[in-house]
This record gives C-alpha cells, sequence and structure tokens, in this order.
C-alpha cells in the first residue's frame, strides 16, 4: 500500500483493475463498493422479506399457528432493523457511491478508504444483530424503536443489540462524511451548486441528516446500556428518570431518519420522470428549497410518534402543526413531478413505471400520514395496523419502489446490457398490484381497532387479514422476478448505448457503459448546456 | 492534464479499512460477551482494542507516508478538512443527546416526579415523600439504586473551575503551536504542544482526583440516581474524549519533534488542534449546565 | 391495451376508497374507525372523517391531473415535448393552497384537543395500572381494587397448537375475567400508570389511547353516553403476551354501578376472610389450579415447563420441587425477582398459599407439602 502510486497515464490507456478476492475486500473503488453495497442490500431484503413472511404466515388467521409470541416479537423487530438498516439504506448509499462520482464529473470518491470501511461494517454489524436469533432468551424482541424498560428485559440479546446498531452507526456516519467531502470537493470545473443532478441534491441533504441524527441515536442506546449494565437511572422514575425520555431521544433521531430512508428515493424519481417525460425536471430549483426544508422541518417534529405518551398539550400542539407543516414542500415535489410530465413526450419503461406508481402510492402513504400527524385523531390511530399501513405505503411504495426504478434505470449503464424489458414489466405489475392487496387493507384493520405488533387477534379482523397475507406472499414472491431479471441483465444482452435512454442528460450518461475503472480521470468542463438541469 | 482534478490521489486497494472493520467487530463481541458475564468476553474485547491500535498506526502510516511522499494536493487536503470536520460534528451530536438527557431530567422527569406541571397526579399518588431538587440529593425510591443518598455534590468553583481554565489555556497553548508552525519555528511549535499536552494531563489527573472523591466521600455515583447518571456520563465522556486528544496530541509532538508538517502543509495538526477546541468547548457546556447552575 | 391496465388499477383503488366510504356509512362493517360512545370519541371521529375526504379530494384531484397527462402527453400518440420548467405563478399557488387547507384543518383539530384535555372535575376516578400481562383497577373514590386478566377460554385457545378454533371462543381474546364497571353519563377520570414496563389503556369506543408509564400518572377522562359492553387491548408492545391483555368496559346506569361496587367489595371481604381458616389439600389444589393458569401459565407455561433461556421450569425446579425450598419459593411469590413479578400485593394469603401448593404437587412434583395461608401471612 505504501507504494501507491498517482495512476493519471496509468489509467488513461487502460483500466487497471485489481483482481480476485482482495478486489473487493480491499476496494477503493467506488463502483466496486457500490456494487457491493447493492448485492448486499438485495440479500438482505430476502432476508427481511423472509421474516416479514413469517408474519404474514402467522396472521393468515387467528389463533397461534407457526410461532410463538416471543418468536413473533423478535421477527416484528428485527425484520425492520434489517429492512431500515440493511436494505433501504444500504441500497441508497450504494446507488450514491455508483452514481455521485459520475454525475459530479470526478474519479472516484473523496475518501476511498473510508468508503470501503463503511461498506464492510455492514456484513459484521448484521452479524452481530443476527446472530442474536441464536441466542438464549432469543432475539430482540421489543420492536425496532427498541422502548425501555421492555427492551432492558431483554436477555443475552441485549449488548448485541446496542453494539449492533453503534456499529451500523459508524457505518452511516462515515457514509455521509465521505458523500459530504466528495460532493463540496470533487465537482468537475463548471459544476456548480445548481447544477447538480437532484439525485446529488437529495444525497448532500440526506448526509447531513445521517450526520446530525445517527450520533444521537448512538447516545440513546448507550443510555440503555449504561441503564442495563451499570446502574444508572436514565430511564427509570425510581431514580428521576423517565422512560419518555428514551422515546424523546430515539424519535429525534427516529423521525429525520425516515427522511433519510425517502429523500434519495424523490432524487431517483426526479431523475427518471424528466428522461421518460423528455422534458426537463420542472422547478428544479423549488425542488431543491423543497428537500431542505423537509430536511430541516423534520429535527421539530419527532414527538408526533409519541401523541399518547402524556406530553403537556403546549408540546401536543406544537409537534402537530409542525409536523402538518411537512406537507407543504412534500406537495411541492409531487406538484413538479406531476408538472414535469405534463405535455411531456412520454414512454413507460419499467423504471418509468415504478416511478409512476412511486408518486401515487408514496402520495397515498404520505395522506395517512397527514392524518397520523392530527393529534386527537393519532390517539385512536396510535400503535394499529393503520400506522403499519401507512409506513409501508411510504417505505415500500415509496423507497423500495424507487429503489426498483433506479435499479432498472442505471442497471444498462452499470452492466453495458439492456434488462428485459418484458420481464421488468412483469415485476412491475405483480408488485404493484399485490403489494395494493397487501398493505391496503391494513388500513381497515387499524381503523377497525387491530393493535400492531400482535401474533393474534380477533375474529373480526380475519378477513383482512387473509387478502393482506395473500398480497404479502404474491408480492415476496414476485420479488423472486426481480432478482432473475437482475442476474440475467448482468450475465448478458444487448448491448446498450452510452446514453442508454433517448431523454436521458447528465454527465453519467456521458461515459461508456460500462463506465470505465475510474469515473473521470479528466475532468469535464460541465456548462448550462451539459449540465442535468 | 494540468488540471488539480487529474491528480487526485486515489489509494490503492487498502487493508486498513477492513482490518478495523474486524478489529471493531471483535471488540463489540468481546464487549458483549463481557457485559453478558463472561470473563472471557473480557479477554477477546482486549484482543479486539489491540487490533484497532494496530489498524489505526497502519493506516495513519500509509497516510504519513503518502503525505510525505508529496501525493496529495491542495485538494486531498480539502477532502480531508471537509472530514475531519463534519467527523468533530457527528460527536457533537452525540454528546448534545446526553446534553437532552440532562436537560430532559431538570426540566421534566425531576420536577413532574415531584408534582409540578400536569404531573401532580403522578407526585400525589405514587412518590408522595418525594421532593424535587436540583441536584437531586433524595431520589424517588431509596430501595431500586444502590447508592442513592448524597449530602453535597462537587462545587463548581473548586477544581471544576480550575480545571476549566486549565482546558482554555490549553486552547490557547494549541494556537500558539500552530502559529510557531505558520512562522516555522519548530522549536516554539514543540514547546507549545507539549505544553497542551501537559494541560491536557493535569486535566485528566484533577478529574480523576474528583472521581475518586465523589465516590468515596460524597456517594455521588454512576447509579445513584439521576443526578450521579447525567454527571458521570456526560463528564466521563468528555473525559474519554480528552484522553483520546491528548493521545493525538503527543502523536502529533512526536511528529513535530521528527521534523513532520510544513507551514503550508500540515492538516494533521490542524485537524487534532480542532478536535482539542470541540473538547475545549464541550466542557464549556458541563460547566456552565453540569456544575455551574 | 397498456391504458386498460392502468385504468382498472385506478378503479382498483377506487373501489378501495369507495369502500372506505361505505364503512362510514356502516360502522358495522368493521371498516372505519368508530363513532365511539362518548362526546370526545364521536369529535375525534368527525375529524378523523374530515381529513380522510380532505386529502382523498386532493388525491383525485391531483392523480386526475397525473392520468390526463399519462393518457394525452405520450409518446405513442404522438405528443411533442413542451420545453418549459418553470412557472412562478403556479408554484406559489401550490405552495400557499396546502398551506391554507391545513390552516382548516389545524383549527378543529386544536380546538378537539383542547377539550380533551379537561380532566378536571370527574366524578369517579379510577386508577388503571398495566401488568405483564393484566390490569389493575383501583376505584379511588371507592376502596376497591381488583385485576383483569383474559378470559380462561381464549386463553387456553391462543396457546400455540392448542387445536380450538378462535371462531368457537365468545369474543375471542376481547374478554376478560372482571370487566371494569362504570356508570353511563358521569364524569370519569381515568388515570393510567404500569408496574413493570409500558403498556397502553385503549378502547375505541372511548375515542382516545393512553400510555400507561411506569413511574409516572397520566389521565384522561370519558363521559359513556350509552350503556354497553365495550372492548379494547393493550396498545402498546410490552413483551410475550402484549397481544392477550384485553380490555372490557362495561356501562350501566348508576344504580346498577352502585350494586356492582357493593358486590364487589362484599366478595373481597369473604376473601380475605378466608385466609383465616384452615384449608384442606383438595381445596388448595383446586384453587391453586385456577391461579396457576390465570397468573403464571403466561411465563412458567401450563405444564410449569418454562421458556429456557427466560422463564425457569417450575417441574423439578429445586424451589419447587424439595422441601428446603419452600422458603424461597414463598419468598419468590411474595417479592419477585428480576422479571418474576411480586405477587405479595396481587393475591390474597389463600391465593399464594393455593398455588404455591398446587405447583409443589403438580407436574411431578411431589413434596406433598401442604401450604396454609397462615403461613403466607407469617411469611409476609
Ligand atoms: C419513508 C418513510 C416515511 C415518510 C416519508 C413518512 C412521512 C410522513 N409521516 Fe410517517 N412514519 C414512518 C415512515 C415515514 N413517514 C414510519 C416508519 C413510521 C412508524 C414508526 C414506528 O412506530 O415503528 C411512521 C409513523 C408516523 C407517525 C406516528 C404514528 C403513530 O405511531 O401514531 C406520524 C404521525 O404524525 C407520521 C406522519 C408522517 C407525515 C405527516 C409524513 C409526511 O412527510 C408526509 C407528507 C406527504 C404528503 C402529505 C402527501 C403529498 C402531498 C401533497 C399531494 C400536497 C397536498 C396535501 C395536503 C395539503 C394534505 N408518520
Ligand atoms: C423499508 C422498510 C420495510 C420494508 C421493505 C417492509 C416490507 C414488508 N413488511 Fe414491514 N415493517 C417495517 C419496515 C419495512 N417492511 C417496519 C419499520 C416495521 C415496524 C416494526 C416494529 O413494529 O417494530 C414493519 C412491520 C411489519 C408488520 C407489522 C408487524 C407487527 O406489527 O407485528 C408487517 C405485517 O404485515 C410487515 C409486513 C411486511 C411485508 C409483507 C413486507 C414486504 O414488502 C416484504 C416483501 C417480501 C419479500 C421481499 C420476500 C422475498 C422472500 C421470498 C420470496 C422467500 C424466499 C426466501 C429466501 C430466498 C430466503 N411489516
Ligand atoms: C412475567 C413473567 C412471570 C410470571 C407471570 C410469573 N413468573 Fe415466576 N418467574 C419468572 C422469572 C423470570 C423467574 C426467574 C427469576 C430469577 O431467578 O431471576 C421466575 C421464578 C419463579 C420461581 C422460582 C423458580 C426457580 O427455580 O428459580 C417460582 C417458584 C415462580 N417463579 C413461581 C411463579 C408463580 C407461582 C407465578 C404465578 C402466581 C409466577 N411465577 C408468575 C417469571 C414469571
Ligand atoms: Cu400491555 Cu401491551
Ligand atoms: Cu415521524
Amino acid at each position: 500500500m505504501s507504494e501507491a502510486v498517482i495512476h493519471e497515464e496509468h489509467h488513461d490507456d487502460h483500466d487497471h483493475k485489481p483482481t480476485g478476492i482482495g478486489r473487493w475486500l480491499f476496494s477503493t473503488n467506488h463502483k466496486d463498493i457500490g456494487t457491493m453495497y447493492l448485492v448486499f442490500a438485495l440479500v438482505m431484503f430476502f432476508i427481511g422479506g423472509a421474516m416479514a413472511l413469517v408474519i404474514r404466515a402467522e396472521l393468515f388467521q387467528p389463533g397461534l399457528q407457526y410461532v410463538d409470541p416471543v418468536f413473533f416479537n423478535s421477527m416484528t423487530t428485527v425484520h425492520a432493523l434489517v429492512m431500515i438498516f440493511g436494505v433501504v439504506m444500504p441500497a441508497g448509499v450504494g446507488l450514491a457511491n455508483w452514481l455521485i462520482p459520475m454525475m459530479i464529473g470526478s474519479p472516484d470518491m473523496a475518501l476511498p478508504r473510508l468508503n470501503n470501511m463503511s461498506f464492510w461494517i455492514l456484513p459484521f454489524a448484521f452479524a452481530l444483530l443476527l446472530s442474536t436469533m441464536f441466542m438464549e432468551g432469543g432475539a430482540p424482541n421489543g420492536g425496532w424503536t427498541m422502548y425501555p424498560p421492555l427492551t432492558l428485559q431483554l436477555g443475552n440479546a441485549f449488548p448485541f443489540l446496542i453494539f449492533a446498531v453503534h456499529f451500523l452507526g459508524i457505518s452511516s456516519i462515515m457514509g455521509a462524511i465521505n458523500i459530504i467531502a466528495t460532493v463540496f470537493n470533487m465537482r468537475a470545473p463548471g459544476m456548480t451548486f445548481m447544477r447538480l443532478p437532484l439525485f446529488v441534491w437529495t444525497w448532500i441533504i440526506t448526509a447531513f441528516l445521517l450526520i446530525a441524527s445517527l450520533p444521537v441515536l448512538a447516545g440513546a442506546v448507550t443510555m440503555m446500556l449504561t441503564d442495563k449494565f451499570f446502574g444508572t437511572s436514565f430511564f427509570s422514575a425510581a431514580g428521576g428518570g423517565d422512560p419518555v425520555m428514551f422515546q424523546h431521544v430515539f424519535w429525534f433521531f427516529g423521525h429525520p431518519e425516515v427522511y433519510i430512508l425517502i429523500l434519495p428515493a424523490f432524487g431517483i424519481v426526479s431523475q427518471i420522470i424528466p428522461t421518460f417525460a423528455r422534458k426537463p425536471l420542472f422547478g428544479y430549483e423549488s425542488m431543491v428549497y423543497a428537500t431542505a426544508s423537509i430536511a430541516f422541518l423534520s429535527f421539530f417534529v419527532w414527538a408526533h410518534h409519541m401523541f399518547t405518551v402524556g406530553m403537556p398539550l403546549a408540546g401536543e400542539l406544537f409537534f402537530m402543526y409542525a409536523t402538518m407543516s411537512i406537507a407543504v414542500p412534500t406537495g411541492v415535489k409531487i406538484f413538479n413531478w406531476v408538472a414535469t410530465m405534463w405535455r411531456g413526450s412520454m414512454t413507460f419503461e419499467t423504471p418509468m413505471l415504478f416511478s409512476l406508481a412511486f408518486v401515487i402510492l408514496f402520495s397515498i402513504g404520505g395522506f395517512s400520514g397527514l392524518m397520523l400527524g392530527i393529534t386527537p385523531a393519532d390517539f385512536q390511530y396510535h400503535d394499529t395496523y393503520f400506522v403499519v399501513a401507512h409506513f409501508h405505503y411510504v417505505l415500500v411504495t415509496g423507497a423500495v419502489f424507487a429503489l426498483f426504478a433506479g435499479t432498472y434505470y442505471w442497471l444498462p449503464k452499470w452492466t453495458g446490457h439492456m434488462y428485459d424489458e418484458t420481464l421488468g414489466k412483469w415485476h412491475f405489475w405483480l408488485s404493484t398490484i399485490s403489494v395494493n392487496v397487501l398493505f391496503f387493507p391494513q388500513h381497515f384493520l387499524g381503523l377497525a381497532g387491530m393493535p400492531r405488533r400482535i401474533p393474534d387477534y380477533s375474529v373480526q379482523f380475519a378477513d383482512f387479514n387473509m387478502i393482506s397475507s395473500i398480497g404479502g406472499f404474491a408480492f415476496g414472491f414476485s420479488q423472486l422476478l426481480f432478482l432473475y431479471v437482475v442476474i440475467k441483465c448482468v450475465r448478458g444482452g444487448s448491448k446498450v448505448s452510452d446514453q442508454v435512454w433517448e431523454g436521458a442528460h447528465g454527465l453519467e450518461w456521458t461515459l461508456p457503459s460500462p463506465p470505465p475503472f475510474h469515473s473521470f480521470t479528466t475532468p469535464p468542463q460541465v456548462t448550462d448546456a451539459t449540465a442535468h438541469s | 492534464m494540468s488540471d488539480a482534478h487529474s491528480t487526485y490521489f486515489i489509494p490503492e486497494p487498502s487493508r486498513w479499512p477492513i482490518v478495523g472493520t474486524l478489529a471493531l467487530f471483535v471488540s463489540f463481541v468481546g464487549g458483549a460477551i463481557m457485559l453478558n458475564g463472561s470473563g472471557f468476553g473480557t479477554f477477546i474485547l482486549g484482543l479486539g482494542v489491540a487490533a484497532i491500535i494496530y489498524m489505526f498506526s497502519g493506516w495513519f502510516a500509509d497516510v504519513i507516508a503518502e503525505s510525505i511522499a508529496g501525493k496529495y494536493n491542495q485538494q486531498v487536503d480539502v477532502s480531508f478538512r471537509w472530514g475531519m470536520s463534519w467527523f468533530i460534528f457527528s460527536e457533537v451530536m452525540f454528546f448534545a443527546a446526553f446534553f437532552g438527557a440532562l436537560y430532559y431530567a431538570r426540566q421534566f422527569s425531576v420536577p413532574w416526579l415531584g408534582g409540578e406541571g400536569a404531573k401532580l397526579l403522578t407526585h400525589e399518588l405514587l412518590w408522595p415523600e418525594f421532593f424535587a431538587d436540583w441536584p437531586l440529593m433524595v431520589i424517588p425510591d431509596l430501595e431500586a439504586f444502590a447508592s442513592s443518598l448524597y449530602h453535597e455534590v462537587i462545587p463548581a468553583w473548586g477544581i471544576p473551575a480550575i480545571n476549566t481554565a486549565i482546558l482554555l489555556s490549553s486552547g490557547l497553548t494549541v494556537t500558539f503551536a500552530h502559529w510557531s508552525l505558520k512562522k516555522n519555528n519548530r522549536k516554539g511549535l514543540c514547546w507549545w504542544l507539549f505544553a497542551t499536552v501537559l494541560l491536557g494531563f493535569i486535566f485528566v489527573f484533577l478529574q480523576a482526583g474528583e472521581y475518586i472523591h465523589s465516590y468515596h466521600e460524597l456517594n455521588v455515583k454512576f447509579d445513584s440516581g439521576i443526578y450521579g447518571s447525567t454527571f458521570f456520563i456526560l463528564t466521563g465522556f468528555h473525559g474519554f474524549h480528552v484522553t483520546m486528544g491528548a493521545t493525538m496530541l503527543m502523536v502529533i509532538l512526536a511528529r513535530s519533534i521528527k521534523g513532520h508538517f510544513s507551514e503550508h502543509n500540515h492538516f494533521a495538526f490542524e485537524g487534532v488542534a480542532w478536535y482539542w477546541h470541540f473538547v475545549d468547548v464541550v466542557w464549556l457546556g458541563l460547566f456552565i449546565f453540569v456544575y455551574w447552575f | 391495451m397498456f391504458f386498460n391496465k392502468l385504468r382498472n388499477c385506478l378503479l382498483g383503488a377506487g373501489t378501495m376508497f369507495s369502500l372506505l366510504w361505505a364503512g362510514a356509512v356502516n360502522a358495522e362493517w368493521g371498516l372505519n374507525m368508530t363513532p365511539g360512545v362518548t362526546p370526545v370519541s364521536q369529535d375525534v371521529y368527525d375529524l378523523h372523517m374530515l381529513i380522510l375526504y380532505v386529502v382523498t379530494v386532493i388525491g383525485i384531484i391531483v392523480f386526475s391531473i397525473m392520468f390526463w397527462s399519462i393518457f394525452h402527453h405520450r409518446k405513442s400518440k404522438g405528443a411533442v415535448a413542451a420545453k418549459f420548467h418553470h412557472s412562478t405563478f403556479a408554484e406559489i399557488a401550490w405552495t400557499i393552497v396546502p398551506v391554507l387547507i391545513l390552516v382548516g384543518m389545524a383549527v378543529p383539530a386544536t380546538k378537539t384537543l383542547i377539550k380533551m384535555e379537561q380532566t378536571g372535575d370527574a366524578d369517579i376516578t379510577v386508577k388503571i395500572t398495566g401488568y405483564q400481562w393484566k390490569w389493575k383497577y383501583d376505584y379511588l373514590n371507592e376502596d376497591l381494587s381488583f385485576f383483569s386478566v383474559l378470559a380462561q377460554d381464549s386463553n387456553e385457545a391462543r396457546q400455540l397448537g392448542s387445536n380450538i378454533d378462535p371462531a368457537s371462543v365468545d369474543h375471542y381474546l376481547l374478554n376478560v375475567d372482571q370487566p371494569i364497571v362504570l356508570p353511563v353519563n358521569k364524569k370519569v377520570r381515568l388515570l393510567t400508570t404500569a408496574n413493570d414496563v409500558i403498556h397502553a389503556w385503549w378502547v375505541p369506543a372511548l375515542g382516545w389511547k393512553r400510555d400507561a408509564i411506569p413511574g409516572f400518572i397520566n389521565d384522561n377522562w370519558a363521559i359513556i353516553e350509552k350503556e354497553g359492553t365495550y372492548r379494547g387491548q393493550c396498545a402498546e408492545l410490552c413483551g410475550k403476551d402484549h397481544g392477550f391483555m384485553p380490555i372490557v368496559v362495561k356501562a350501566v346506569p348508576e344504580d346498577e354501578y352502585e350494586a356492582w361496587i357493593e358486590d364487589m367489595k362484599l366478595a373481597q371481604a369473604e376473601a380475605a376472610a378466608s385466609g383465616e381458616r384452615e384449608w384442606s389439600k383438595d381445596e388448595l389444589m383446586a384453587k391453586g389450579k385456577d391461579l396457576y393458569a390465570k397468573n403464571c401459565a403466561a411465563c412458567h407455561m401450563a405444564e410449569g415447563q418454562g421458556v429456557p433461556g427466560m422463564f425457569p421450569s417450575l417441574a423439578g425446579s429445586p424451589i419447587v420441587a424439595t422441601a428446603e425450598g419452600l422458603p424461597d419459593h414463598i419468598d419468590r411469590l411474595l417479592n419477585g425477582k428480576n422479571l418474576m413479578p411480586a405477587f405479595g400485593e396481587q393475591l390474597s394469603d389463600a391465593d399464594i398459599a393455593a398455588v404455591i401448593t398446587f405447583e409443589r404437587n403438580a407436574w411431578g412434583n411431589d413434596t406433598g407439602d401442604v401450604v396454609q395461608p397462615k403461613d403466607i401471612k407469617a411469611a409476609r
């Protein structure tokens, strides 16, 4: 390593790729690291999804059929942790790794070794977390929100859970620092901030959210650790603390976290819709400001997750108003996307289909979010399946659909091959129909009074649960098709041009497909004409 | 090819990140096993920590070698600066969580338990004997925590004030060191750095004395209720950061003595100096909110 | 063809929404929130419907514009892309209009919320304490208190592999052994707190839920305007049997309520008196078996086998199955240990004597011990 050299000449004539397992273990290349992130996320998606299917199987009909309640609670908890920290966040960082250097015209990420470490922490952190499934007392089962005192009752898994969270936090913070350093310091000449593709913008803002919120989560779980092992009383009234204090600290992280999951998705969709509408993104600047406002506001709404803990009235009012206000910048984004389509010249390839579904289904999730934000109504909705329906609309048909869209959109660029469009469309239609069968009835269940996080329910909820479970299995198995399409595309297919999509603009489309090992060894000169917007 | 971008230094594949990952992993596994009550875990934790130290020294040795070989241009330097400053910001947010806990305990949970605000019934029905006060001398449930009765807390205007003065002056000495460096005054640099490290360790030493005092004489402990909890988690993590900062300063001192750094190229020095200032500022927060008011 | 697919999809979504509408008209369908039986619950329901209508209308407008565009501005129809990418007017309009809509929602929401916080001058105050996994009710003005757990038939049916059809059980999972009885048309103040972890007390018909937090008391209120039986559940994950700690509220006329209070007090006095006499082994065993199923089986399981790594097995345990273990056994029950709750306050001397006697003579434990209430009294 110490004999590292500057490769300007080197790279110009041929790609000098390290080989073997070392290429991946020691990688300092943004594309290889991006690929590892994406593959990791895909694997974890099936693990987290399999857990979701355990949940749906148990809830298929009333009565306990397959698993005992403790294991059920572990499934709920670990499913959520895997999906959030193991799927959506890594996939977002994977896309950032692949795309940001190509989009801003730089050779690589600013801090390549750090980049490697942010990735490799993930499999080890999940090894820490998932190993708890085999421990006495079982895996974490107090919900992904880890509220004390319940989570303090956890057995041997407890310190593993806490340290896994610390470990994941370290990874995310390092990744975020890298993205900030890259975007602020590595832009090609002429690539001003207001010429950045929206995906890059959403990622800078996400990176700030990460850096500001994850350390707070680390602090929260650290206090829990000392409460359990060193006799502190942060979360115990007997010593002058308060269990609710944990919830405040957790949600100070937790709410920004949900925007960490969705902002990159906004970025992806903002790249795709203009491409297939063949029309520039409507309201580029207001998109940037709206994203920044959402991020800013996200730090002042956390207590909408805890309306029922008995806060003083003034607090409840403040958090209700702040929560409602987020609908305004989010609305701006939705309207801008619709206006981008308006009088465009649209075609409907798979990435576009997923983006259109995103706009509609995310909005539905946003609408239920707004309903949850109305404090008195939330007194009824809270901790029911209405909430479960809300967040799966924004997470699955929001974040995950955008990730599908992005994968289809950039896969030809990454591999140099076109994916199978027919199968892509099948994947889209199967997913979109089944996911609604899966999650829409959960609104009704919640309103009718079914609490969340229960392994069994009274018979009045039987019908909708059965429908939901059927949708769940259909949706789950549809994803095997996705896996197949991706593998097929990686292994071969018709060659694509550099630009791939007729309407695509931006620096990444000026590179060959697949792009060279180091993206831009000679920085391109960016002008208004070549900039994305 | 004369453009700065084309010469941006992309390191060759490196084994340090994966070594670091493994080292952290081993430490966490060891720590968890240890906390679950097996001495074996302590041993694994020790291995992990040793591996972390090995990783840091190896990784930084590479970086230093690269830096001395002149592979870093201005732009790489700027990347490091962005990296370090946002790392420090993440540390600020880590402390914010504990300051938040302190604020919450003082403004909400303790007064509520004492019957203030909307929680009168909490007091009347559950903790009728409890009297809300800060610093909290008598906790609501005396049986729940091991050592819950104490009569005194550490007064702000004793050692803590002296420690404040020490840390503030160490902030000055490190700035003087920087000035010396910029004037290429190697001797001044080394002496001012030495003074900074010395002040840092005096701080830690005095702080340790305070801990012993509060454990043995005042009976203020980590497990003596919310006052002790917030006090020790804040000052404890701060003390840990001071120790880390002082260690990093020692490395910088050693490098300065060896003749590293030039008046234009000394990011490592500045990064550590920023870190030191950060530790300083956190202490001011502590002094004001933990000791003084 | 493509358009047909989209239209079908839209129709599907439309059907779903109209279903929700129908639900509003006919609450029995179990599709929508209940309007409940208190003034507050009615307000909350109205608020819920208001926001639901507003977002549905917004959704229909936005999605219609989008589909219009998808249909007409498609390349296959020869649409040529326009060049515009900006309109200050539109952008200002779609910032301000949503703000106004939100203000329109915030006003009734604020009013309802303020009303919900008026917990003062109640006629009756009940303190509700969540335990893993049961509720305790203290009638503060009456010196009456009791526990309420999942009804026995539901409890049997809900065991893994019980092979009992839930549909055959009366109010499966929503029935308790001892409901809480409240008078109609009185302002009842309900205080919530917990003994171990956080629970949440929720009866949808009252229009709210409130967390029960150990060490703190939350308050809320209700005026039930209609006689009837209202069911709810714990609504905060509280561990293994979170799904199995239902709530049943019976709202009755005031005189019936008074009579019920008297009956309860009488029954409790009798139970207390029974602790004074000697009990036969059979009596103790029968009572102990019942109590065990109700209070202990949740953790130590029906056959006393426990859950490895979490709850110790009582069959063959040195504390339960040997004579030397007796003092420890009594102590565990009275004072608890770690996750083992203290039952000293929850159960009477006779109860504890019965359950201990039962444990020491069941599942292959054959100490032959008979523990009398007075032994427990002595150990307290
Ligand atoms: C990607 C993740 C994501 C996103 C984007 C959101 C977005 C929002 N969420 Fe959601 N939320 C979650 C993930 C997310 N949420 C999760 C995971 C939970 C549960 C956590 C747990 O307990 O486990 C949760 C829970 C949750 C709660 C707590 C519920 C409870 O437990 O009782 C609340 C309450 O206010 C809420 C509100 C909102 C709001 C107001 C938005 C807004 O951002 C939505 C804004 C969007 C729109 C409103 C639609 C588009 C707008 C227009 C078309 C403009 C015009 C509209 C109007 C004027 C109405 N969410
Ligand atoms: C990004 C986040 C994300 C995603 C993508 C999902 C995806 C899914 N979720 Fe998730 N969920 C959460 C985040 C997410 N969820 C969170 C935060 C909670 C709250 C947890 C808590 O309460 O603490 C939750 C809780 C939750 C519940 C409530 C549990 C409870 O309250 O007890 C349910 C129930 O239906 C559910 C179902 C599903 C389903 C069916 C999917 C589907 O979309 C999954 C799709 C399925 C697959 C992709 C499976 C593919 C696998 C196969 C086809 C089998 C082959 C297997 C192998 C090869 C190994 N989820
Ligand atoms: C919330 C779960 C829970 C419930 C309910 C519960 N127990 Fe326990 N019990 C435990 C746990 C956990 C322990 C282990 C305590 C320890 O040693 O840390 C335990 C220990 C015991 C022991 C000592 C066993 C041994 O070998 O150490 C006895 C006896 C016992 N319980 C009896 C009962 C009886 C009788 C009841 C009902 C009246 C009951 N328990 C209800 C959780 C429970
Ligand atoms: Cu009690 Cu959930
Ligand atoms: Cu939120």
